[in-house]
């Protein structure tokens, strides 16, 4: 009998090693999507990652990239300088929800407006990861966390935040796109947009954002199918999926 | 290029383009507009990018960033700005990367004012972020010093792989004075290979990670060893001072900067009018050249005098000496600086009894 091989790890994945992540926990996918899009474009050698504050913090343990930790919240400026010296490397930030839409708030907005060709790959699990799931500013209202433990409340909280529809209304972006990674039909298509983000920027098309709608099973306190189906049922309707622009 | 009559902010602005520094990060801020103004005008010229950031948050940021290809860059800011750049000049030394960062410093606390002061000087010497690092301060006293310092600058922080801070407060940035700015080969970044990102190829196929954290305290713990060595050897090796006629001096005058060159004015008098006065001025800030402050026997007193209500470098001029001799204090601040009479009239008073 023959055999077809028909999987194997990216060859940007480190060799043997096991990643810190949770049981059901999305990263680990959303991390392989970002090494197939290195792997196929062939730019492991002149690709540049730059990891966030959060869960993905030890990422560059996982990556076989070139790869420099940032503060929390300043990956999209450190990216921005980078770039600014080097135009011929690929940098991309890989950013959580507290990092990109709380504290990073600035460093986003203007980096994806600057125009230098980055790639942002922006994990949205609607909680604080590492911290132990307090509440983020994409946390769904009434969701609960340790810090609303009652609920979010717009009162007090005000509303979870949109980053591709606000970063949409920006001249500058070359190609926004919400996609989830729940089930093969999303991360199909999730493969897709993270590909055309690095593909965009190895063209020299400006910033590529991709946000991916992940789990934290952990700390919404669920089982990990239980959890991608919430997500589906409560973050897929507040945070629709689909291109929000693509100038590629 | 040519001796040249340059305003500060400009002559360190092209100092810095002719020791090969292409990439400057900056976010506007009053007294050092000038910087920022030249580098955008000039960085394209030479085939570098001027990049304004929206925060000081973010221009250093920018700079780690840059910093970690193994190229030179740079940015400038005053007080309040290097507040904002605490965070990530924590992190750069503690990833042990290469940049220059510039203090035009003004009044303070808060917003102060925008006029000359020394008030930063303990923020600037004790690592100005959290954790235990410092970093390389050089205090200018003329601007030729300025030039040649800022030039230093990126030779300490490269040889060293660490943040060095250029020191230079508002009036400083603000006169002019004769300069010759000479050019300084810079070292070719593919010699930073070994730890800089973007040199796959050059490293044979292999990667490198700058990093911040060290999650194991058995990996922590040497880490903050191996910088506290590093910073022995700066300490051994880089402190600077300037002597001047101490040898025979009843008082001796501690300052940097601008306030040296009140006092320098002072001291020319009183020596005139018989006086022995003497200055030691310290032109590394950290290291604090406390060698330099061995004192003759002739020696009284010391007069430190700041433009900083807290007069905050006299606490290195005490551990200096070990409170050997009665240290006095004088000074203006809140963006006044101390007249060369103030000083005279304070050294005669100090002389005319114990001190």
């Amino acid at each position: 009998m023959s055999e077809t091989q028909v999987f194997s790890m990216p060859r940007t994945w480190q060799a043997d090693v096991h990643t810190h992540y949770c049981p059901g926990c999305t990263h680990g996918i959303a991390h392989r999507l970002v090494c197939e899009a290195v792997d196929e474009l062939g730019i492991q050698n002149r690709t540049i990652g730059v990891a966030p504050v959060g869960c993905a913090v030890l990422m560059h343990q996982y990556m076989d990239l070139d790869f420099i930790e940032a503060a929390h919240g300043r990956a999209p400026a450190l990216a921005s300088g980078m770039k600014a010296v080097r135009p011929d490397r690929i940098v991309f930030t890989y950013q959580g929800d507290g990092d990109l839409a709380s504290i990073g708030m600035a460093e986003i907005v203007h980096a994806v407006n600057r125009c230098l060709p980055l790639t942002v790959v922006f994990i949205n699990n609607a909680i604080y990861g590492m911290t132990g799931g307090q509440m983020a500013p994409t946390t769904l209202l009434g969701q609960k966390s340790t810090t609303s433990p009652t609920g979010r409340d717009a009162k007090v909280s005000g509303y979870p935040i949109r980053m591709c529809e606000m970063l949409a209304t920006l001249a500058g972006p070359a190609y926004i796109e919400r996609v989830a990674l729940t089930q093969p039909k999303h991360i199909i298509k999730a493969k897709q947009a993270v590909l055309k983000a690095f593909r965009n920027q190895t063209e020299n098309k400006g910033v590529s954002f991709v946000e991916l709608l992940s789990t934290c099973p952990t700390n919404w306190g669920m089982r990990p199918t239980d959890a991608c189906k919430w997500l589906e049922e409560n973050m897929i309707p507040y945070y629709p999926l689909g291109v929000y622009k693509d100038f590629a | 290029m040519a001796r040249a009559l340059m305003k500060g902010t400009e002559a360190i602005a092209e100092a810095a383009i002719q020791a090969g520094c292409k990439y400057f990060f900056g976010y506007p801020i009053t007294p050092q507009n000038e910087i920022p103004e030249y580098m955008s005008a000039h960085l394209p010229k030479v085939g570098g990018m001027y990049l304004q950031a929206e925060s000081e948050v973010a221009s250093i940021n920018m700079v780690m960033g840059g910093a970690a290809t193994g190229y030179r860059v740079m940015t400038t800011s005053s007080s309040p700005g290097i507040s904002l750049m605490s965070e990530g000049i924590s992190y750069i030394a503690m990833a042990e990367l290469p940049c220059v960062i510039v203090n035009v410093s003004r009044g303070g606390p808060g917003l102060g004012n925008i006029l000359p002061a020394q008030g930063d000087y303990s923020q600037a010497t004790r690592g100005i972020g959290h954790g235990d690092q410092n970093i390389v301060v050089l205090a200018p006293g003329n601007l030729q010093e300025a030039v040649n310092f800022t030039q230093d600058a990126f030779e300490l922080s490269q040889k060293y792989r660490t943040p060095v801070m250029l020191l230079a407060d508002g009036f400083m940035g603000q006169m002019m004075e004769a300069v010759d700015i000479k050019p300084r080969k810079p070292e070719d970044p593919a010699s930073n290979a070994s730890w800089a990102l973007g040199w796959w190829d050059e490293r044979g196929g292999k990667r490198a990670t700058v990093y911040s954290m060290l999650l194991n305290p058995d990996e922590l713990e040497p880490h903050d060893a191996h910088l506290q060595k590093k910073y022995a050897a700066i300490r051994a090796n880089e402190a600077r001072c300037e002597r001047y006629q101490v040898d025979d001096a009843e008082l001796v005058v501690a300052a940097y900067g601008t306030t040296s060159r009140v006092c320098r004015s002072a001291i020319v008098n009183l020596r005139a009018e018989g006086y022995r006065v003497g200055m030691l001025r310290p032109l590394t800030l950290w290291p604090f050249p406390a060698a330099d402050f061995t004192l003759p026997k002739s020696v009284r007193g010391i007069l430190d005098v700041e433009m900083s209500a807290a007069f905050q470098m006299v606490d290195d001029v005490r551990l200096a000496t070990l409170c050997d001799v009665p240290i006095a204090t004088e000074g203006r601040w809140g963006g006044h600086s101390p007249s060369v009479r103030q000083i005279e009239e304070k050294c005669k008073e100090l002389l005319g009894s114990n001190v």
